[in-house]
């Protein structure tokens, strides 16, 4: 019973915050909302019994990721009303093929396919049983080239976004140290030889 | 008792409202990636749930490779997006279907 009943909240928590992370207005609010979907996801994660990815969820998911887009959304100075163009024309055929697909889901994984004489609720873990012993178990034997490959990924990911935002330094007007110093005296005084005094001219009137 | 059927259809509402959401926000680069991670996420659930039913960990490791993965596209997506309102001060979808250069 209780199980249901922290089922059913953070199933209707997930869900809500993902209707308004389409709905609302300022892209803030949506990343945020966006923040909360994770956490009510993290928390059935939970009662499924998959702590680790739970934990990486909220630590990877909300730590990161999103702060990274919400770091993006606050940088850029964006039109909102522009870019909400469109968005009552779009609703009617965005709800149609939502619920068309929603029904078609729902007609294969309801409860006569997917319910409990089908298949049945596991025994629960004991107190014994380590999630993240045996993740790390399957991850470091029979996963092990997934894994590197995923790290391979990541560095991927790192080089491509430092290389996308990095601003040569052509385009930008920062000084640069090295070439200061290696000056020379030539190069920034140039000496010309002139009259002390500059001639009054002859038909000048007298004062 | 909770059976895999009410995963698999939190799993389905969620696929679908970000399936309108892509609909509905269609000028909003930012929200549009929002509703990929969206979908990743009911994707997950999916997979932790067959996991959990099945008694089998490969799914939760899939769920670990879907996560580097989205943490990947979303780092490189928002880094095409800063480099594009730099150039045309815009995320518009509308203003950037010209490949001009």
């Amino acid at each position: 019973m209780f199980e249901q009943i922290v089922f059913y909240a953070f199933a209707a928590g997930l869900i809500f915050a993902a209707f308004m992370v389409i709905t609302v207005r300022n892209p803030v609010h949506a990343a945020l909302f966006l923040v909360a979907g994770f956490f009510a996801s993290a928390g059935l994660w939970l009662l499924l019994e998959a702590e680790f990815l739970a934990i990486a969820l909220v630590l990877v998911y909300v730590g990161a990721v999103m702060v990274l887009f919400l770091f993006v959304v606050m940088m850029l100075d964006i039109n909102i009303t522009v870019l909400r163009e469109g968005f009552t024309a779009n609703l009617p055929i965005a709800g149609i093929v939502a619920f068309l697909m929603l029904a078609a889901i729902g007609l294969v994984v309801g409860r006569h396919h997917f319910g409990l004489t089908e298949i049945p609720a596991p025994q629960a873990a004991g107190a014994d049983y380590e999630n993240t012993a045996a993740l790390g178990r399957v991850l470091y034997t029979q996963y092990l080239l997934p894994f590197e490959i995923a790290a391979v990924v990541l560095l991927v990911a790192i080089i491509a976004a430092i290389a996308l935002t990095l601003r040569s330094t052509r385009q930008t007007k920062a000084p640069r140290p090295e070439r200061q110093v290696r000056v020379t005296r030539a190069e920034r005084v140039r000496l010309v030889s002139m009259a002390a005094e500059k001639p009054a001219p002859a038909d000048a009137p007298e004062a | 008792m909770l059976a895999l059927a009410d995963f698999l259809i939190v799993g389905a509402i969620l696929f679908c409202l970000s399936v309108a959401g892509i609909f509905i926000n269609r000028k909003n680069i930012i929200v549009l990636l929002m509703c990929v991670e969206l979908m990743l996420l009911a994707v997950n659930l999916n997979f932790v749930a067959f996991s959990h039913f099945n008694q089998d960990i490969s799914g939760q490791v899939f769920v670990f490779f879907i996560l580097t993965v989205a943490a990947a596209e979303s780092a490189i997506g928002l880094a095409i997006l800063v480099v594009l309102f730099r150039n045309r001060s815009s995320i518009n979808v509308d203003d950037i279907s010209a490949m001009r250069g």
